[in-house]
């Protein structure tokens, strides 16, 4: 093996150079890099989020906080559904101070932008995002979305 | 081969350490686009705040859910399938039925003097209703209005609703929902259902 600055046309046959291989490869990297989120959390619950036609896309990622609420994947827990704030279980009173703490990660002027955004596995009862959507509605943050995934609704 | 004195790093294994790093972020990302439904929360009233006047029964299109997932639209039993033609009949009112809501003279820009609706949907669930059949309702509501808009766009500026939207067209998007506008009001849920 040559050295890899060598002279052209130094020693005969000059092998095949895989030193653009990494470059390759790191291109790859980067396009992933950008292209790809993050994802937010460990999911706790279980969720399918139900299908829906009429749905927007998020403009800026950035401004939501996501509240997912299912029954517990650790099925020693039960299966009565639960609420998933960051990557914590969580109870219903508990949904005021999250929102107040991913507040304070944001400017003041980007707060009235803030969206909540429920995901609810499709079999949970109302009852429970309803106890959520009054906390929501207590600390004024009324900007809500219901994630869910576009398909057809029902058969 | 002869010997070298300073012999060069290998290379070889750089692939192997980016390979390594891009299968970490292959397998730390989610492509999944999220996407959902926007609405808005009405805000906590003042206990002080005087009540707002009744709407007349005509006007409001009333939509029960109970526990068993099944619906209640303006006193029948109804589909799901069957939802959006009843929400877009009321909501257009195109023939001024008595039963449907009452007529409004509203001076709409763009289209002009113009015959508006007065309706609201009021919808209602119970504490079981399932999250799905909660969200198909509100999809089928919100589809309603949207093929309304849409009809009416294609109509009037031979764009759907959806192209005004997209294209920023303010004035128009505006104008439509003058024209439609959407008025969906959730009750308190109640506790009937027993589970």
């Amino acid at each position: 093996m040559g050295s890899k600055f060598k002279k052209e046309g130094g020693r005969g046959e000059p092998a095949i150079s895989t030193a653009s291989l990494p470059d390759i490869v790191f291109i790859l990297l980067f396009f992933f890099m950008v292209t790809t989120v993050m994802r937010e959390v460990d999911l706790k619950v279980k969720v399918v989020v139900p299908s829906a036609t009429e749905i927007q896309k998020f403009k800026n990622k950035s401004l939501v906080t996501y509240i997912y609420i299912g029954s517990p994947t650790d099925e020693k827990l039960g299966t009565s559904a639960r609420i998933q704030l960051g990557d914590a279980y969580a109870e219903v009173q508990d949904v005021g101070a999250y929102i107040e703490t991913r507040r304070g990660e944001h400017d003041e002027a980007e707060v009235p932008l803030l969206i909540t955004a429920f995901k609810v596995d499709r079999s949970t009862k109302m009852g429970i995002v309803t106890e959520v959507k009054q906390e929501l509605r207590k600390v004024s943050a009324l900007k809500i979305s219901y994630s869910s995934v576009e398909g057809i609704t029902f058969k | 081969m002869p010997k070298r004195d300073a012999p060069e790093i290998n290379a070889g294994s750089m692939a192997d350490i980016a390979f390594l790093l891009l299968v970490f972020f292959l397998v730390t990302t989610t492509m999944d686009s999220d996407m959902g439904m926007m609405r808005k929360l009405p805000p906590t009233l003042p206990p002080d705040m005087p009540k707002p006047p009744p709407i007349k029964d005509r006007n409001v299109f009333v939509v029960l859910a109970n526990s068993n997932d099944q619906l209640l639209v303006e006193g029948e039993l109804m589909d799901i399938s069957e939802l959006k033609a009843a929400a877009k009949e009321f909501i257009e009112n195109p023939m001024n039925i008595e039963t449907l809501p009452e007529m409004k003279t509203v001076d709409v820009p763009i289209f002009g003097v113009r015959q508006v609706s007065k309706q609201v949907i009021s919808l209602q669930n119970d504490n079981g209703t399932s999250y799905e059949l909660y969200v198909q309702v509100q999809n089928e509501l919100a589809a309603a209005y949207n093929e309304l808009r849409d009809e009416l766009a294609q109509d009037k500026f031979g764009v759907t609703y959806k192209q005004l939207v997209e294209n920023k067209e303010k004035a128009k998007v505006n104008a439509i929902k003058r024209v439609y506008p959407q008025r969906i009001s959730e009750a308190e849920p109640k506790d009937v259902g027993g589970h």
